[in-house]
């Protein structure tokens, strides 16, 4: 009984391995390997499965991508059960170097705050900075409080209590906003800045749609979600204060804007964060999200198959990513990104794949 | 098996056959227990060792902290698990009385056309997804119950007087009552399904005797029906409970989740199901994924609790 268990087992795991080694062979064999695996970040999915759709008919190289979260799409690349990872957060060079990886991001977005006040349209609402984090601490807990009214003279506020809406799963746009409030406030180190933090006051949403859910049926609330998110449902939004001064309204203009300023130079390993970017016109709140693969490849061939796939969307990818509200890298810094392509080798220690001169 | 020692012997040949198939079909139901059994003793294992970590750290104030903080890496189980087991009480306590009064009335008083229909109807509730009930509570339930319970309870209370404190709230319509509320409707199907059971087991001479003596239907219910399936009543309201401890996406959708002890009927809170289901795919930390699987344990351990107070009572009675 339990020998034929056993040798049932046996048999199945033998038969998961010889189909693993199979696909893997035919991969060395003919350069397109017809099947990729990545896992990790849920804000670019949608952009992906576009790119991936594209490809199919193009090159057939098909995608298996799991939006399961950038913190599993981190755990699953580390322990390599997938070609490669994707991440909301940069991972600092030192956390590169001891996992043996590399990162360079692919697409841009941001976050936006939004309210739910009566009459107010997006972009009237101007906020600073300190004054973002002082009503997320709960220290600013009325609309007709004395600090909103002097950045705001000329819209109507009324006396409503505040409602603080934030994510209640850990997300990257939850990373990014509390990175922003951090740089932009002192007062802000209390809570500090991760995937999920201690709010001090308010209420949390589960995902885009819950934090977009509470706001909409709040009166005075006011939460933070996706640019593209906020577009699409054409939520109210604020206008923040940027670095040069200035009050923009988010927009793909001003998301441009901030990723043009950015200094990729002073980024080792592409780790930067776009907040509060140089430009009149740029929007605070923005960030790329990144993929995350292994420096040194056992299988060249996969490794190469995901690295033409995206340098393929980059190069053709830009109407797609425009249309479904993310913000296209500059040009200069694709180039870098494929520059740094050079450092992942396969087991020959040559780079699996040179991108063609562009 | 003693009707089969007790049986006539059989013919030899099949008498061997039958045997070994005797042994073999054993062997199946060991198997199948065992292995149930040693899942369930895996599952234990695991979350211990994956959970080692922030119980270590932590200790006792695991489980009396509230203080949940990934940023500084302090976690507290307490809030969660009050969030829960306050949550979950209230969900039996609004659901208990219908899904009693929808068991009586399919059993004893439904005119026979209606009966099916209204049966479907409370089995269908118990096959909708979780997450259904989570979405319609946040874009449906949620404004309703503002509007027209909470916002009116708020505004009828008095300055200053208890009242007060226990509605205060976020006018939203999220809050631990309506989480309690949601769970409620979820968990009716599943002991109104197993009470009407219960009902149907009771042998139609007794409950006519109880007539023929001149009791009212009332009396008949209360005093011959429900004493009757009492043992058996206890066990479907603890399978009910056992569901809303460890129900998850609807909460997630509709409780507020902030983390802490809830401090009004209207607060926002967590539970420890919806904490798990927030954070679990983002969590990246060693101490932040052990906690978390830490909490996974301390569920286990309420529901199992719930469980074994739910077997001693129905020993108890079964003994009475």
């Amino acid at each position: 009984m339990i020998r034929r268990l056993m040798v049932g087992v046996v048999a199945c795991l033998a038969l998961a391995a010889c189909s693993k080694s199979d696909t893997a062979g035919e991969g060395a064999k003919s350069a397109p390997a017809a099947q990729i695996s990545g896992a990790g970040a849920t804000f670019p999915a949608p952009l992906y499965a576009k790119w991936a759709e594209a490809q199919k008919a193009e090159t057939g190289v098909a995608l298996n991508y799991q939006a399961i979260g950038s913190g599993g799409g981190i755990k699953q690349i580390k322990a390599k059960t997938v070609a490669f990872g994707a991440s909301d957060k940069p991972l600092k060079p030192e956390e590169l170097d001891e996992a043996g990886l590399v990162q360079f991001p692919t697409v841009m977005g941001g976050v936006v705050p939004v309210v739910n006040l009566e009459g107010v349209a997006t972009g009237q609402i101007k906020m600073t900075g300190t004054l973002l984090a002082d009503i997320f601490l709960g220290k600013v807990t009325k609309w007709s409080d004395p600090a909103i009214k002097a950045l705001n003279p000329d819209v109507k506020l009324p006396n409503l209590p505040i409602t603080v809406v934030h994510r209640s799963d850990g997300s990257g746009t939850s990373s990014l906003f509390t990175s922003y409030l951090a740089a932009a406030a002192p007062q802000w180190s209390s809570v500090g800045a991760s995937d999920s933090v201690a709010w001090p006051t308010g209420q949390g949403g589960k995902g885009n749609d819950g934090v977009a859910g509470y706001v909409k049926q709040t009166p005075g609330s006011i939460g933070y979600v996706e640019y593209a998110y906020a577009k699409q449902n054409a939520m109210s939004a604020v206008s923040l204060k940027n670095a040069s001064g200035a009050f923009v309204a988010p927009t793909a203009e001003t998301f441009a804007a901030a990723a043009a300023g950015a200094d990729w130079d002073k980024a080792p390993g592409f780790y930067l964060l776009l907040l509060n970017q140089p430009g009149d016109n740029a929007w605070p709140i923005t960030g790329a999200t990144f993929i995350l693969m292994h420096k040194q490849q056992a299988d060249a061939a996969t490794a190469k198959t995901v690295l033409g796939f995206f340098d393929h969307a980059y190069a053709t990818g830009d109407p797609a990513a425009i249309e479904l509200d993310y913000v296209p890298l500059p040009a200069s810094l694709k180039d870098r990104v494929r520059a740094s392509w050079s450092a992942i080798v396969g087991p020959d220690g040559k780079p699996v794949y040179t991108p063609a001169a562009q | 098996m003693t009707l089969a020692a007790d049986a006539p012997a059989p013919a030899p040949p099949r008498s061997a056959r039958g045997a070994a198939l005797d042994r073999a079909f054993e062997a199946l139901c060991f198997g199948a227990a065992t292995f149930l059994l040693a899942a369930l003793g895996g599952l234990v294992v695991s979350l211990v060792i994956g959970g080692w970590p922030a119980l270590s750290t932590f200790g006792v104030r695991f489980f009396v902290s509230a203080e949940w903080n990934p940023v500084t890496e302090v976690y507290g189980s307490a809030g969660a698990m009050v969030g829960t087991l306050v949550t979950s009480a209230l969900a039996l306590a609004l659901a208990l009385p219908l899904a009693l009064g929808v068991a009586i009335f399919l059993v004893e008083l439904c005119p026979t056309p209606l009966r099916r229909p209204i049966g479907t109807a409370v089995e269908l509730l118990a096959g909708i997804p979780s997450i259904v009930y989570g979405m319609w509570g946040l874009f449906v339930f949620a404004p309703w119950f503002a509007k027209h319970v909470q916002i009116p309870l708020m505004t009828a209370a008095a300055p200053g007087s208890l009242w007060e404190k226990v509605t205060a709230g976020v006018p939203n319509g999220a809050g631990i009552f309506s989480a309690s509320v949601i769970l409620a409707i979820m968990i009716l199907p599943f002991i109104a399904a197993t009470l009407r059971e219960l009902l149907l087991t009771i042998p139609p001479q007794v409950r006519e005797s109880a007539y023929g003596l001149g009791s009212t239907t009332f009396e008949v219910i209360r005093k011959v029906s429900l004493p009757y399936v009492r043992t058996g009543a206890i066990g479907a309201i603890m399978l009910g409970l056992g569901r809303a401890l460890g129900e998850t996406m609807a909460v997630t959708f509709i409780i507020g989740n902030a983390h802490g002890f809830p401090s009004s009927l209207f607060a926002s809170g967590s539970t420890i199901a919806s904490t798990i289901a927030n954070e679990f795919a983002e969590a990246t930390g060693e101490l932040h994924t052990a906690s978390l699987i830490a909490l996974g344990l301390v569920l286990f351990v309420i529901t199992f609790v719930v469980l074994a107070l739910a077997r001693l009572l129905i020993g108890r009675q079964a003994h009475a």
